[in-house]
């Protein structure tokens, strides 16, 4: 499981890079002691992904259909791949989030970088509860008419 | 025969621009914005998501606006558009029981775990004019409760699966990959997947007169709404160079599932049996039609004699795309001059031929005109 651990927090990091708009990810970047040279391996993309589904919710898989969705690759000098996925057809965007999920790989978790993508993931978790929130106000509470005698 | 024939194109030009400018409407008025489309006319933006086969809230908006707010048309664009894309591979199957819930309600079921949660919903709405909406230049804000709804919610089919009184939804051996029917040419009687992709990218219009048609008696089945439940799911992919899933982003997703009456047999105890719909946004009404015909069309499967439409997949199929359908109707304008003049030129025959044998003998005949 431990060596799981850097798995699992770059892929919280696609997952908060994909949900950000690109002011957003360039926030991030800007905390960045110095952005080093890299080679873009593959160049921003915008293709489709086919969405699927399971009938029932659980049952057989089906095919939904597509979303758009953008994908870039880099490669930092020292060898750290980046990549970013997400859906829509943000390509600047896609390069720079790239990069990020290099540098971020090379920064201890404690660094400046993580701090913000620590604070993006709360003003995201943010902006949840408030749709939450606001679809809990419209919770019908039941009550019961009692009538005659008991 | 085929006889080519040239001209036009100085008129096909000046049609260009004379569309441009009946687009536009009166210039004294602001041009609307595709983000304007895209934030205020959500409801259309998802019908041409779901028709167009593809999500992307922007380029559907796009698609509306260049079609004068004709979704079909659009969805035409939107289609068009994604022949010119590559795609990068299929995502996993969304998980709907994790859905983040804007909206979930149950007609089965009063008290359900997560409540009956109404959201954004005109169900409730006087259909009176609000003609505030006028003056534009409105900021409502929402309430908001002191809690967050809980994180998940279970799908209504689960609770009564749980009981073994719903005729269990599960993957077939091996959990194999869908059909898909842009890739691969469709045959009948069409398997459950295909059928679902077709109505997910079926004309919602068309999708609710069948349903209503069941419903009306053309198909016998009058369901619960089990459940109807929208709100944003994440779309998951895994990349061949990670090997990992990786969170794309959140589309909204509207769920139907339908609960509809019994099925049993010799070895199986009566069972409630499912209708299931499934769309891109809020689209509610698509959803639920989806749902009944999706029941419908488990006729065979439950040894129901299959006598009216909404019941035969080979109809439904093959009418309920309404690209396909548009085109087929509508290339009835393009010029059929050829064959309109084989056409006269039978009848004008065949009415001499009829005017010659009616004719008493010694009249001369009227030679047919050419």
């Amino acid at each position: 499981m431990q060596s799981n651990q850097p798995m699992a927090r770059r892929q919280g990091h696609f997952a908060i890079l994909a949900r950000a708009a690109l002011a957003e990810v360039e926030a991030v970047l800007a905390d960045a002691p110095a952005i080093p040279p890299f080679t873009v391996l593959k160049q921003p993309e915008t293709g489709t992904i086919m969405v699927e589904g399971r009938a029932g919710g659980g049952g057989r898989r089906f095919n939904l259909g597509e979303a758009t969705m953008t994908r870039c690759a880099i490669r930092l000098e020292d060898g750290t791949l980046g990549f970013s996925y997400a859906l829509g057809r943000d390509m600047a965007k896609a390069r720079k989030a790239a990069v990020l999920d290099a540098l971020l790989q090379n920064e201890p978790p404690e660094g400046p970088m993580h701090r913000a993508m620590h604070r993006l993931a709360e003003h995201q978790k943010q902006a949840r509860e408030e749709a939450s929130r606001k679809a809990a106000a419209t919770k019908v509470e039941f009550f019961t008419m009692v009538r005659g005698e008991g | 025969m085929y006889v080519a024939v040239k001209g036009g194109e100085a008129a096909i030009l000046a049609t260009h621009d004379l569309l441009a400018e009946a687009r536009r409407g009166d210039p004294a008025v602001p041009e609307i914005e595709v983000a304007q489309i895209r934030e205020q006319l959500g409801l259309a933006v998802a019908r041409v998501m779901n028709e167009g086969s593809l999500h992307d809230p922007d380029l559907a908006a796009l698609a509306l606006k260049q079609a004068q707010g004709d979704a079909i048309e659009a969805a035409f664009l939107i289609r068009a558009f994604r022949t010119t894309l590559p795609r990068f591979g299929s995502s996993v199957p969304v998980d709907t029981a994790r859905m983040a819930i804007r909206r979930r309600i149950s007609a089965a079921y009063k008290d359900l775990p997560g409540g009956q949660v109404l959201g954004p919903t005109y169900d409730y709405t006087h259909r009176l004019f609000d003609f505030a909406l006028m003056d534009g230049e409105s900021r409502p804000e929402a309430p908001q409760a002191a809690a967050t709804l809980a994180q998940t919610m279970p799908r209504v089919p689960d609770i009564l699966g749980a009981e073994g009184l719903m005729e269990p939804e599960t993957p077939p051996q091996g959990d194999p990959a869908p059909f898909d029917l842009t890739r691969q040419p469709v045959s009948f009687p069409a398997d459950r997947d295909v059928r679902l992709q077709a109505m997910a990218r079926g004309d919602e219009g068309f999708l609710l007169g069948l349903g209503y048609s069941v419903q009306r008696g053309f198909g016998g089945n009058h369901p619960f709404a089990g459940e109807i439940r929208m709100g944003e799911v994440s779309v998951e992919f895994v990349p061949e160079e990670l090997g990992f899933a990786v969170d794309l982003g959140e589309i909204t997703l509207t769920e139907c599932q339908m609960v509809n009456q019994f099925s049993g047999s010799k070895d199986v105890p009566p069972q409630f049996t499912r209708g299931y719909g499934l769309a891109f946004g809020h689209s509610e009404r698509k959803a639920m039609s989806m749902a009944l015909v999706d029941r419908a069309l488990k006729a065979r499967e439950f040894g129901e004699a299959a006598d009216y439409p909404a019941q035969q997949d080979e109809f439904v199929l093959y009418h309920s795309d309404n690209v396909e359908a548009a085109g087929f109707v509508e290339h009835l304008k393009l010029p059929h001059y050829v064959d309109f003049q084989g056409e006269l030129e039978l009848i004008r025959r065949i009415r001499a031929e009829r005017e010659a044998r009616l004719a008493p003998e010694g009249t001369p005949i009227q030679e047919a005109a050419e």
